[in-house]
């Protein structure tokens, strides 16, 4: 199994103000293919920077990334943007999807930004909320959605290009118990399909549908280990 | 290249249906373009209006054209030293033309011409007109061509016959339902054979008398009619090649100094004007007029594209949260300000086309006054602008947009 992220002594300093805020000290760590790991932490404990680092939203002020075999550490903004296009699918907490967009479009946006032809993007977008159970609800506004099918457009979205790795920041926050089941059930599909996933989650229960999960506490790795009793949710791919 | 047309593209698309979403805000902002592109339309229009008017009220003046005066036309600093100049005489025309070189010049036509005569046929009459007397030439000279009929000969200017040539409008009034040609029409109760009706000229001087009131007659006939005195001599010489204009000028004051038998050292007591000083006093005067002109409305435009790029700044920061998802899944900083500057370009073209609608009507109604239609480099222009003053104007908030921090956006509430 080959590591698609590898961090090496990472840390990163807020300025704010005069005052320096350490949100990650030193962190190293690597996460191999099609592994599936929770990311926890209370908050303040710096897991949301370590999402953006990774996520490649944020460089770090310290440390060496290699992402996919690449060193990311200090590409600029434009190469920065272009890996996250094609190389990670983010699902966020309040699904940010954009609300004049019908599900189609938020999903082909990404495919918008990689420059591929329109109907080579409309053909993959329908592929994608088909693989989440979403083809009779392709022309929806978001705000006709249920939260659910918001968070699978979403999901669809982060499939489209076909990325090496899916970030989800607290997917099930804003979602009832039900239907976050479902959306772990989801994760849990993809995860079998082959896709590497890490998980941002502050809920026990939620990080335990991972294999693994790496514990922060004050910008460092507290713990990090293997889930011992995996949660895997019932396969009920049907009604969202 | 094919990248950035697929970005405007996009671009396009996304800023389409951000205006659609805003349409109140997007007419209110569009507001100030429509007024600045009608102000500066209308103002070219009428600015180019000005100008054609006034050349074509020149066009009864040739540009090929010299004219012996007494008078400077342009040179008014004291007009009575003109005033008491001796006159130009037929005498003098009869020699110029003798010691001229013959190559030089096409025709020569001596002219006097009166205002405000009568004409009259039966019980119909026509007032203000512009009566000629002058020789046959002046046919060349001044670009009068018959429609009807045809124009005076050597023979009826030499024994000084009875005709004319009448224009246009004193055609139609005097004779209504009838051929003029081979009437008599009076003036000062002197009976005139109509031999010739001069073609459509239009009205000169923005329409204060209108070239198709004029009657051409012998010269000798206008000195019986008028008396001696009445009107100052001009003489018309129609050059042989427009490219020695100055040559054959230079000629024919020289030669005129010999026959007024002005002193050496002594300045000339005539002036020899061309049709070009008028467009070249007019361009420096109302020119300068109207470029002031073109600047304050302009201001108007400007102050628009403040309120273009005011509204923009809202619009980024509105929309802080969708830029930071457009970032997150991968818009690079070009997509962001591509799609920003559209918004802004198409919210002032669409203004520039309301406005260009708008002063449409507007310019025909100066049409009315002027002979001008607003012209079409106006209109390309004009659209342009509007592209330009939305892509300035936007720049800042777009560049904001378009540096925008995705981890700061994407939390913005």
């Amino acid at each position: 199994m080959s590591n698609i992220i590898k961090l090496e002594n990472i840390a990163k300093i807020y300025e704010v103000g005069a005052e320096k805020v350490h949100a990650l000290k030193d962190v190293s760590l690597t996460i191999n293919e099609n592994e599936y790991v929770a990311i926890m932490g209370p908050s303040g404990s710096g897991k949301s920077t370590l999402m953006n680092i990774i996520g490649c939203l944020d460089t770090p002020t310290k440390g060496t990334y290699i992402f996919t075999g690449v060193n990311v550490s200090d590409m600029d903004d434009n190469e920065l943007a272009e890996i996250r296009n094609k190389e990670i699918g983010f699902v966020f907490q309040t699904f940010n999807l954009l609300p004049r967009s019908n599900a189609l479009h938020n999903v082909e946006l990404p495919l918008i930004y990689a420059g591929i032809p329109k109907t080579e993007r409309r053909e993959k977008a329908i592929q994608a909320l088909k693989s989440v159970g979403l083809e009779d609800r392709i022309y929806h506004k978001p705000n006709e959605l249920s939260g659910g099918q918001r968070q699978r457009v979403a999901i669809a979205r982060a499939l489209v290009t076909n990325p090496s790795i899916i970030l989800a920041d607290e997917p099930t926050g804003n979602l009832d118990s039900k239907t976050g089941e479902d959306i772990m059930a989801l994760f849990n599909d993809l995860h079998l399909k082959g896709h590497t996933i890490i998980l941002v989650t502050h809920e026990e229960y939620i990080a335990e549908h991972a294999e693994r999960i790496i514990r922060l506490r004050d910008g460092l790795i507290e713990r990090d280990e293997p889930v011992t009793q995996r949660i895997i949710p019932n396969h009920t791919l049907n009604e969202g | 290249m094919k990248k950035f047309f697929f970005d405007l593209k996009e671009g396009i698309i996304i800023s389409l249906k951000a205006i659609r979403a805003n349409k109140m805000r997007a007419v209110l902002t569009t507001l100030g373009i429509i007024i600045g592109i009608v102000a500066v339309t209308t103002m070219s229009t009428a600015i180019v209006g000005l100008r054609e008017a006034f050349l074509s009220s020149l066009s009864s003046l040739g540009s090929d054209v010299l004219y012996v005066d007494k008078f400077e036309w342009f040179g008014s600093k004291d007009w009575r030293k003109y005033r008491n100049r001796k006159d130009i005489t037929y005498d003098q025309y009869v020699k110029l033309r003798e010691m001229l070189s013959p190559g030089s010049y096409e025709a020569m036509a001596p002219n006097k011409r009166t205002f405000g005569k009568t004409v009259k046929y039966k019980q119909r009459s026509v007032q203000a007109t512009l009566i000629y007397g002058t020789t046959e030439e002046f046919i060349k000279t001044s670009g009068a061509i018959p429609e009807k009929g045809r124009f005076m000969n050597e023979l009826e200017v030499k024994a000084g016959r009875r005709v004319c040539i009448i224009g246009q409008d004193i055609a139609n009034n005097l004779f209504p339902n009838t051929d003029p040609l081979n009437k008599y029409v009076r003036i000062n109760n002197v009976p005139l054979k109509v031999i010739g009706v001069l073609e459509k000229q239009g009205s000169a001087f923005f329409g204060s008398f209108s070239m198709d009131g004029q009657v051409i007659m012998p010269l000798k006939v206008f000195e019986r009619l008028f008396g001696q005195r009445r009107g100052r001599m001009l003489i018309d010489i129609k050059v042989a090649d427009v490219n020695k204009m100055d040559d054959v000028k230079e000629e024919v004051i020289s030669v005129m100094r010999t026959i007024r038998k002005v002193p050496p050292g002594k300045p000339n007591d005539f002036a020899v004007n061309r049709q070009d000083v008028f467009t070249e006093i007019y361009d420096k005067t109302v020119g300068v007029v109207a470029l002031a002109g073109i600047v304050i409305t302009a201001l108007s435009l400007f102050v628009g594209a403040i309120g273009i790029m005011n509204i923009m700044f809202v619009s980024v920061t509105e929309r802080t949260k969708e830029i930071g998802i457009r970032k997150a899944i991968g818009a690079r900083t070009w997509s962001i300000l591509l799609q920003f500057l559209s918004e802004s370009a198409i919210i002032c073209m669409i203004g520039g086309i309301i406005g260009l609608i708008i002063s449409f009507p507007l310019s025909l109604i100066i049409d009315r006054f002027l002979p001008t239609a607003m012209p079409l480099d106006i209109v390309a222009l004009s659209l342009l602008i509007s592209a330009l003053v939305g892509i300035i104007s936007g720049f800042l908030p777009a560049y904001k947009a378009s540096k925008l921090n995705p981890v700061e956006a994407l939390r913005y509430e």
